[in-house]
């Protein structure tokens, strides 16, 4: 499951592999004319919307690829860098940034790629940016107050907007098309033969508006990765065809006073009621956290067997289905679910005899188990800080 | 040196949007361009002015005794990378030359105050922005994060709302030449 760095390809090869991605920005770049000020300007006089054409084109191509990859399960979008927002200081740097756009005709990238093919102008930018930076630097003291004001963290923005992911994508995508359309007649009116959109050939640009927006519309309604596998795991059919080996509750008692090593547990209980009953090493995982790579090896380490425990054994066999339809394996629930071991191991229970040879060492083994889990439990309690914040994972990126 | 025209902008877009998810899908974030120049302004302060850069709040996060170089840094490469990229694609189409670029009536000089003018506010705005048209516009987008979209707006919503005033930088005055 992508990002592929760190967990598939190794931190180290991330510098190498910024510069081949950089190679293939400025190639890009490059060929759409971006090295040009007076094509990047003519968007905002309307000789020249190639920077939209580019820029819109791009942005949902890359969007639907992520929206793709993330709906079947090949890149998991919480280990993805979101740009959180600042709302003030966003807005204002981006009305500043416009200014620059108009008097400068580059924007920081392309001013990368005109200078690389000789653009003296483009020269001047990129010194003008940089003094900008070392004033910004110098005076970031007074106004760091508003540099870190409005914070909303890394909002989505169709989370703001209240619709679903595939919704906004197919609006996004009309939205380009029209303006794709729109803005070529501007253009023709405005720059009649020598407007680039002069030389298109209309037919595969219909043909491919067209298919864009199909598209765009199969993304509106393509249910995405995590409600289709929850679908399918609480499906009873499925469920009889996907048998999921259990643990009884005695099993589970018998491994934890043992310390088994190749334990590990995986609670689905709300927090609330996992905390005061927690073992050493046992995981709280909310249902979604299952989808993300979060809980690291105590899901891929394959010597592990990894026990799914929930507030009742139906709970607890759907989490180890979706498990395992996640490709992890080694996975077992608990047999009645948390009650059942509960009932016998943390609560004062008589034993009720079943009749069978065994009674005596079941019963010798309860009462001695019940002492030691209450201990292990302690333990746990005792080794952890107080009140620790969960660390914020730092996802890296941005400018 | 004849040179070759530009590619198709949408094709070029579809090419740009796959780099751009390629880098996505293999390091978990976006393409940037007004990190790299952030880290060499760094980089020269803590060369210059080592005990300031340690002080000043803007710089300090990134100097100091066991901190890699500014330099060695993600975005830094990346332009690396755009620079070669941008010059073999000016190689193989031709368009490897010296020149000044602006509007019709627009003298070299004015042209370049302009655009060490129009560098420094983006360079201004690129940080208390977080990000430029790539970094956060772009990338943002990609992403669907709200700051990307809003980046871009304003970015150009303002480009259109004072294109008026700067129309004498990039389009003929009418009547003249």
């Amino acid at each position: 499951m992508g990002p592929l760095i760190p967990l598939v390809i190794p931190e180290s090869l991330d510098l190498v592999l910024a510069l081949f991605i950089g190679l293939g920005f400025g190639f890009v770049l490059e060929q759409a004319g971006f090295s040009s000020s007076r094509r990047l300007a003519g968007v905002f006089y309307g000789y020249d919307f190639t920077v939209l054409r580019v820029f819109f084109t791009a942005a949902v191509t890359a969007m639907t690829g992520v929206i793709l990859l993330e709906a079947f399960g090949f890149l998991d979008l919480t280990a993805v860098f979101i740009n959180p927002l600042w709302v003030k200081p966003a807005i204002l740097g981006g009305v500043i940034m416009g200014v620059g756009f108009i008097l400068g005709g580059y924007c920081p990238g392309t001013s990368v790629c005109a200078a690389a093919i000789g653009k003296i102008d483009a020269l001047w930018f990129i010194g003008g940016s940089l003094l900008g930076i070392f004033a910004f630097g110098e005076a970031f003291g007074r106004f760091q107050a508003f540099f870190t004001s409005t914070a909303r963290g890394p909002v989505k923005v169709f989370e703001s907007l209240g619709i679903s992911m595939g919704a906004f994508a197919f609006l996004l995508i009309l939205m380009a098309v029209g303006a794709f359309w729109a803005t070529t007649r501007i253009e023709r009116k405005v720059a009649g033969e020598q407007a680039p959109s002069a030389t298109f050939r209309s037919m595969p640009h219909v043909l491919a508006g067209v298919g864009v927006v199909l598209l765009g519309a199969v993304l509106a309604f393509l249910p995405d990765h995590r409600t289709r596998l929850q679908r399918r795991v609480a499906d009873p059919a499925f469920q009889a065809a996907h048998p999921v080996p259990v643990m009884d509750a005695d099993e589970l008692a018998f491994r934890l006073v043992d310390r088994d090593p190749t334990l590990q547990l995986l609670d689905l209980r709300p927090a609330a009621d996992f905390k005061p009953t927690a073992f050493p090493g046992a995981l709280n995982l909310g249902a979604g956290d299952l989808f993300t790579r979060e809980p690291g090896v105590a899901l891929t380490d394959r010597r592990l067997l990894k026990v799914v425990v929930a507030e009742d054994e139906a709970r607890a066999r759907q989490g180890a289905l979706l498990l395992q339809e996640l490709g992890y394996e080694q996975v077992a629930c608990l047999k009645g679910g948390w009650p059942s071991f509960a009932h016998l191991y943390l609560q004062d229970t008589p034993f009720v005899p079943t009749g069978g040879r065994e009674d005596a060492t079941v019963q010798a083994f309860r009462e001695s188990a019940r002492v030691q889990l209450a201990a292990l439990i302690q333990a746990r309690r005792a080794s952890e800080k107080p009140a620790a914040p969960k660390a914020a994972r730092a996802i890296k990126g941005g400018c | 040196m004849p040179s070759r025209p530009h590619m198709n902008p949408y094709l070029a877009g579809f090419l740009l949007g796959l780099v751009l998810l390629a880098t996505i899908f293999l390091t978990g974030r976006g393409l940037g361009a007004s990190g790299a120049a952030k880290s060499g302004v760094v980089a020269a302060v803590a060369c210059v002015a080592p005990d300031h850069a340690a002080k000043a709040p803007f710089y300090a996060p990134s100097v100091g005794e066991g901190k890699p170089s500014p330099l060695k840094n993600w975005l830094v490469f990346e332009v690396a990378g755009v620079l070669v990229g941008a010059f073999l694609s000016g190689l193989v189409s031709g368009r490897l030359t010296w020149k000044t670029e602006g509007g019709p009536q627009v003298s070299s000089h004015r042209r370049w105050l302009f655009a060490a003018l129009g560098g420094a506010l983006f360079g201004i705005g690129a940080q208390l922005a977080r990000g430029c048209t790539s970094g956060a516009a772009l990338s943002g987008m990609a992403v669907l994060s709200s700051a990307g979209f809003v980046t871009m707006m304003a970015i150009f919503g303002t480009g259109y709302a004072v294109a008026w005033f700067g129309r004498h930088l990039w389009i003929a005055r009418k009547g003249g030449q």
